[in-house]
């Protein structure tokens, strides 16, 4: 629906509609650079002041490498009943670990949030999925970390809200791309980041990828990662991929908190080092 | 019907042999492939909501058959739930990892290729490549054959599970179709001069039950 300026009658105004004083405030708000390079979009950014949230296995908030969550959740599902409860579990696989290090590898002020959706079996885990990202989205938290994704067509339609009220709430949603030919959920939606791996030894190396669903590519082969009970491994996967692009997205955010999803989305495509010309 | 149909077909096949078979075949394929250790498939059982090691190839091959565990445990319930493939290197360095596998399998690998096994919407289960020469740099090229590995044990599987539903409908009593099902295997085995006027019999049946669609 198009917005529809009027100069009075504000408050007979629907709520789509903006008023001249406040359409005249909204077009001076922001004032871009003549050009967009990675020293204005993350430059001296180290994530303070951003929150990203970790949907997935847990955290160890001990590991060296994690430096500690914010708060941490579990999903628990009683019928028809949701549960978000005090994570006492931690990381009950070591990958969600993994996430958090990535992301406080690459910012290392942000804070993190865990919301633990595993555990609790594959019968009921896509509801845990679904009522997880639920709690993350109504918590406003600037960018999301999803290394997941599901097939099951009848969440999908529930999915597609929850990443379009992401969307317009200002929560970035960053989601792991599916590496074969099945259909999967959330990445291919159009109000979320999707990425995958490259191989180019360099955590700060990410592509934009000009012929979609997959958006970005970002280093996710041979990966140093955090794991459970204060271990490292090496790992590769999709899923170290995406952590990599959430914590560029909270340097961002961090820098620059009023940036919408598809203006931070846009800055990653501007700066990605398939694309950068000067500088 | 469509019940039917699956039960009437499997009743024609052999058991669920051939397919073991051609599950066996691809995990010692894929670990000839990556040179590796071990192989397995895992299958999930809905009903228990539990992984079962379907087909092993290498370390394992005589015990764990058949073994259970919950569905959510683990690298290969992470890549379950997640619908996520994962490689990890140095696993071992995992305590906890290192000592619920060696509980449950008396055997500690070092590295886990693991990928999930899906038919449309369907998750099936789990394909497991352990210990392959950790020493070599993993190459994106080893993750496309993953991917097309998974791709055709998803299949072996999904044909599996088919075949073991309709063959568990087909013992229940079949399904009002179960008739055709013995029918067929009775024609099979009848003396020729029998089987000619049975089929003479069949086919003036299928002409009055197609008039009168």
């Amino acid at each position: 629906m198009a917005v529809t300026l009027h100069a009075d009658d504000s408050d007979a105004l629907p709520a789509h509609a903006v008023a001249g004083p406040e359409a005249r405030r909204l077009r001076g708000a922001r004032q871009w650079p003549s050009q967009v390079d990675r020293t204005w979009a993350f430059g001296g950014s180290t994530g303070a002041g951003a929150t990203v949230c970790v949907v997935d296995s847990g955290v160890d908030a001990e590991h060296p490498l994690v430096g500690g969550v914010g708060r941490a959740v579990a999903i628990r599902i009683e019928g028809d009943e949701t549960h978000v409860e005090a994570d006492e579990t931690g990381d009950v696989c070591g990958h969600g670990t993994a996430c958090a290090g990535i992301i406080r590898s690459v910012a290392p002020d942000c804070e993190l949030v865990s919301v633990r959706v595993l555990g609790e079996g594959f019968v009921g885990s896509g509801p845990a999925l679904i009522e997880g990202l639920r709690w993350a989205v109504e918590q406003g938290f600037d960018v999301i970390n999803m290394s997941l994704s599901t097939t099951k067509e009848r969440f999908v339609a529930d999915l597609h809200a929850l990443t379009d009220a992401a969307y317009f709430r200002r929560s970035l949603i960053v989601a792991s791309a599916h590496n074969m030919p099945v259909r999967s959920y959330p990445w291919r939606f159009a109000s979320v980041v999707s990425v995958a791996s490259h191989d180019i030894d360099d955590p700060l190396a990410y592509l934009r990828n000009p012929d979609p669903p997959v958006e970005f590519y970002a280093r996710g082969v041979e990966v140093d990662v955090a794991w459970s009970d204060g271990s490292t491994l090496r790992a590769s996967g999709n899923s170290f991929a995406t952590p990599h692009i959430s914590g560029i997205c909270a340097l961002i955010c961090a820098k620059h908190p009023d940036l919408t999803p598809p203006e931070v989305k846009t800055l990653l495509g501007l700066t990605a080092t398939n694309a950068v010309t000067d500088g | 019907m469509s019940g039917d149909r699956a039960a009437i077909a499997a009743g024609l096949l052999p058991g669920d042999d051939l397919h073991r078979a051609l599950l066996r075949s691809i995990v010692d394929t894929a670990r000839a492939i990556f040179r590796a250790q071990a192989a397995s498939v895992f299958l999930l059982d809905a009903e228990t909501d539990e992984l079962v090691f379907e087909a092993v190839s290498g370390e394992g091959e005589e015990s764990l058959v058949g073994r259970r565990f919950p569905s959510s445990t683990g690298i290969a319930g992470w890549v379950l739930v997640t619908g996520q493939s994962l490689v990890l290197d140095d696993v071992t360095a995992d305590p906890r990892f290192a000592s619920q596998s060696a509980q449950s399998t008396c055997y500690v690998p070092k590295c886990i290729m693991a990928v999930p096994l899906e038919s449309g919407d369907r998750t099936l289960g789990v394909l497991e490549v352990l210990d392959r020469p950790c020493a070599e740099r993993f190459t994106m090229a080893e993750s496309d054959l993953l991917g097309i590995f998974a791709a055709q044990a998803a299949i072996a599987l999904d044909l599996l599970q088919r075949s073991r539903s309709a063959r568990r409908l087909l013992d229940d009593g079949g399904g009002d179709a179960a008739v055709l099902t013995r029918l067929a295997a009775a024609l099979e085995s009848a003396e020729a001069e029998d089987r000619e006027a049975a089929l003479a019999l069949l086919q003036a049946l299928e002409r009055i039950v197609s008039r009168r669609r």
